[in-house]
């Protein structure tokens, strides 16, 4: 059975992992425990950051806050909503799909880089985050980044831990940058499109100058999941569009004059915009209460239909399309087909897939994360040898 | 811990080549290694064998337009320079170079402001020069692929009649290198609302001090694993070198209008800009100029900037005409709260051009009145009329003169501390005067530089920004790229307290 600690201070974590690294002990970092399908490996005590939590400094005139890790996501986006300002990389909440419990905290945000639709246009997690306090692995306290836009200050340290899912450091204390709520929304849809039409569709939105917040592609055998089946029949190809209520209507007319060749053209209103995008974020369709493989796969955006249609000669497979066609949300009908998979990501023009669902059996033995080629796998080593140099932190993301 | 002592401490007093002036050196860089000195001509040979005709640079005289970058007070002639023109041949300079640890320093096209590209007498620099080809242009992903010699400006040209551009534009884009942004992580003028290099790269091809070459990112978004591309961008050419880059290109908006507004004051003007920002409007641009910018850009551009004003912002706004037109009422309306004494829009595309041109050459047109040192720290918004007035009063102490022009909406401030070069002391207090100013911005809560880079400018600044831990992680990070510190050996680390290689 693994221990649980759960440290009330930075101080505390520290001393912790500085004890951990001395006795070889290992440890496996939690948030919320939202994405923990499998136990870490027996040998390691959870390290829970529950207890790091709470607001530090929040100024919305300088569009920045500063929080502990362990402060719950909702807690947060609460009280940017209550300044009408938001994340502008809109973070997924993937219980639903993974038929998990918990609340998700921001450091499992961050370490995840958890990125929804917004991310193609306006950047991902790792673009919004400005500085980071973390343990590293000796069970030092170290800062890196800062609290402004712009910093070239050495090395971005910060990028490094974005996304590095737990195998480099304890984050401690985060802080972002984060943008003003749009006045409104709406969504343009394209109907009836295949999927190779509905890439041509969103590479003609994004070449114009309408700012969409937003492509994605629900073809008919998702669509009647989303927005409660308001989508009209057929597949749905959908363009988000945010901002002043008149400039998106202005833009609404542009784009959807220019997507009018393409098939029949619709218009959501603001409320199911919000359902929809969410649920496009979250990979609601493939929230089936089963344990169904379930792939999230980033390729270049005219790559993602291509790699669908290639498979789907082989195994069984459903699939959507967000970031304008580059990240395929993949339910496999059997099994995992990892292999296969990343042949064809690769045949398509490279990319990587992660495995986010599957049986426990399945995922202790798929690798989860896209191994990496040799020399990528040795310096990924390095780097984490830098941090962690006896190893306390376990992760699945850099290779052992 | 072992310590490298390997100093050049003596504070040098040497000769210009430029114009025969003396100027103090206060910035030392590592001692040559003698063992590489005494091989020069070996190597020389060797490097001939490794590179085509005419790639390799290593007559004294020869190498002496690649001594120093824009940071010109300080100069060093390098071993050799190697202009390879393919990945593979930097491979192989590489691999020899590692193998028989010679030091290294990556070049773009010189255009550094902190030091980043001068060299050091064992060092061979490895220019990109000849690497200047577009590789592809993918309009249906939005991408251009491109070799790391290519200018900004020319990957923005290629795509223009598309109706796409390329978001970071340094003021030095006619010239500076996509590897030299990437190497500074660079913005401009227009990153308030596009980001800087970081924001805009997908992926790089990239070769390792051993002579490895390795691809991280392409046009599939968050390459896999951990986020090397993120530390790479803004490395300052201590990772590897970039021969190829795939940034993420825009469609050009509709319309854009630049928008002149003068104030009596400073802290109004900056004032102005931190409640813009705080009402949540976000502009393309927010460029500030004093009363002394705007008369030495005036004067070079006739770009019509009010000349009867103290602090000007250029706001740049875009979108269709009616979008323009309903965010300048909404920054003119703030910027009346403000007491703004002007608002002044651009009548034509010519004007437009005009008032980009006037702060675009900035940098330029003050180095034809004055020598100058360019600050590049950067504060939080509510701090800009703080150390605006902080940055007069130290530069009065000082005896010196200044003019700012930067980057208000985000915060990233340049004053330019005007000084006579003839005169060494002139020097020394103008990188005193410096140095003030960037421990003001950080103790106010920014940091030492937004976006010129570390170099060796303000290298030995970096304990007032960082802690010890903190410097030894970066290291530690550093080092698993690069365990023998070949790379760009004198940059951006404290000489003191390195660990050992
Ligand atoms: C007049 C003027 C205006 C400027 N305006 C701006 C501005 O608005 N914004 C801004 O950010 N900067 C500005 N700069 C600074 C400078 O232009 C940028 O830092 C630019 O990115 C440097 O590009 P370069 O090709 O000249 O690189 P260099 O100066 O040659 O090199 C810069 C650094 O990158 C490394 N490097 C170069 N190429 C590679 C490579 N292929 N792989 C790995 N490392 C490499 C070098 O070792 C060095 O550390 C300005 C400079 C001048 C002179």
């Amino acid at each position: 059975m693994s221990l649980r600690h759960e440290p009330l201070s930075e101080a505390a974590a520290a001393r912790l992992v500085q004890a951990a690294s001395l006795g070889g002990a290992r440890l496996a970092i939690r948030g919320g425990g939202t994405r923990s399908l499998v136990q870490p490996p027996e040998e390691a005590d959870i390290l829970s950051t529950r207890g790091l939590a709470g607001i530090v400094d929040y100024t919305p005139a300088e569009m920045t806050m500063t929080v502990r890790v362990g402060t719950p996501l909702s807690e947060i986006v609460e009280t940017l909503a209550e300044n009408r300002q938001m994340l502008s990389f809109e973070p997924l909440d993937l219980r639903a799909a993974l038929g998990t419990s918990g609340a998700p905290t921001i450091g499992g945000v961050f370490a995840t880089n958890a990125s929804g639709p917004r991310r193609f246009v306006a950047g991902a997690a790792r673009d919004s985050l400005l500085g980071v306090r973390f343990v590293n692995g000796r069970g030092e306290i170290v800062k890196a980044g800062g609290r402004v836009m712009k910093n070239v200050t050495g090395l971005d340290l910060v990028k490094l831990l974005t996304g590095s899912q737990g195998s480099l450091a304890l984050l401690t204390e985060v802080t972002f940058r984060v943008l003003p709520l749009p006045e409104t929304a709406l969504t343009v849809v394209v109907s009836g499109l295949d999927d190779g039409l509905a890439v041509a569709a969103m590479a003609t939105a994004v070449s114009l100058s309408v700012e969409v917040s937003g492509a994605a592609h629900l073809p008919e055998s998702v669509r009647g999941r989303f927005a409660g089946g308001v989508l009209p029949e057929g597949a749905a190809t959908v363009f988000r569009l945010e901002g002043l209520a008149a400039s998106v209507t202005a833009r609404a007319e542009k784009l959807e004059a220019a997507l009018a060749r393409f098939g029949a053209v619709y218009r959501a209103d603001a409320e199911t915009t919000l359902t929809l995008w969410r649920e496009i974020r979250d990979a609601a369709p493939y929230a089936d209460g089963t344990a169904r493989p379930l792939w999230r796969v980033s390729v270049g955006p005219t790559a993602g239909h291509q790699l669908v249609a290639a498979l789907r000669l082989e195994t069984g497979v459903d699939a959507f399309y967000d970031w304008q066609g580059g990240l395929v949300w993949l339910r496999m009908e059997a099994d995992a087909e990892a292999e296969l998979l990343r042949r064809y990501v690769r045949a398509v023009g490279g990319g990587h897939a992660t495995l986010l669902r599957a049986r426990p059996e399945v995922l202790c033995a798929v690798p989860v994360f896209e191994p990496q080629p040799e020399a990528l796998a040795a310096l990924e080593g390095r780097v984490k040898a830098a941090f962690d140099p006896s190893g306390v932190f376990v992760s699945r993301m850099v290779a052992e | 811990m072992l310590i490298i002592c390997l100093i050049d401490e003596e504070v040098v007093k040497k000769k210009d080549h430029s114009g025969g002036r003396r100027i103090m050196q206060q910035i030392g860089f590592l001692a040559p290694r003698p063992g590489v000195l005494a091989r020069r001509e070996e190597i020389v040979a060797d490097l001939a064998d490794l590179l085509p005709e005419g790639c390799l640079v290593h007559e004294p005289r020869r190498l002496v337009p690649f001594e120093t970058d824009a940071f010109v007070s300080y100069r060093r002639l390098p071993l050799a320079v190697a202009l390879p023109e393919t990945t593979q041949q930097v491979a192989a300079v590489l691999k020899y170079c590692h193998r028989y640890g010679i030091p290294v320093v990556p070049r773009g096209a010189g255009t550094s402001l902190s030091g980043g590209a001068i060299p050091q007498e064992d060092a061979v620099v490895l220019g990109l020069s000849k690497m200047s080809r577009i590789l592809e242009v993918d309009f249906a992903s939005r991408t251009a692929t491109v070799e790391a010699g290519v200018t900004n400006l020319a990957i923005s040209d290629a795509v223009s009649a598309d109706g796409y551009f390329y978001a970071p534009d340094p003021s030095s884009q006619l010239a500076c290198t996509i590897g030299g942004n990437i190497g500074m992580n660079s913005g401009g003028a227009h990153c308030l609302k596009y980001g800087v290099t970081t924001n805009n790269l997908l992926g790089v091809k990239l070769v390792l001090v051993d002579g490895t070459i390795v691809e991280l990112g392409g046009k599939a978004l968050d390459a896999p694993g951990l986020d090397l591309l993120g530390v790479v961008c803004g490395g300052e050419g201590q990772l590897g070198i970039v021969t190829e880059a795939t940034v993420r290109l825009i469609a050009r908006p509709e319309g854009a209008r630049p928008v002149l507004f003068g104030f009596d004051s400073a802290e109004e003007a900056g004032a102005c800009v931190a409640d813009v920002i705080g009402a949540g409007i976000i502009p393309v641009a927010i460029e500030y100029m004093d009363k002394p910018a705007i008369e030495i850009c005036e004067a070079f551009a006739k770009a019509g900037y009010p000349m009867d004003v103290e602090a000007l912002l250029i706001v740049e706004v875009e979108g269709s005409e009616a979008e323009m037109d309903a965010m300048l009422a909404a920054i003119i309306e703030i910027a009346r709260r403000h007491g703004v004494k002007v608002v002044k829009e651009s009548q034509s595309a010519m004007e437009a051009a005009l008032i980009w041109k006037g702060r675009k050459s900035a940098f330029g047109a003050t180095g034809r009145i004055a020598d100058y040192i360019c600050m590049d720290g950067t504060v939080p918004l509510g701090q800009l009329p703080h150390v605006l007035r902080g940055t007069a009063e130290i530069v009065a102490k000082y005896g010196l003169r200044v003019a700012n022009v930067f980057h208000a909406g985000d915060g990233n401030m340049h004053p330019l501390i005007l000084f006579n070069a003839n005169d060494p002391e002139d020097a020394a207090r103008a990188e005193a005067a410096g140095n003030d100013i960037l421990k003001l911005c950080v103790d106010v809560g920014g940091c030492l530089t937004g976006e010129h880079g570390v170099g060796i400018e303000k290298r030995d600044l970096m304990r007032h920004q960082y802690s010890e831990a903190d410097l030894a992680q970066q290291m530690a990070v550093r080092a698993a790229f690069d365990p023998q510190w070949l790379l760009n050996p004198s940059k951006v680390f404290p000489l003191e307290g390195r660990p050992a290689a």
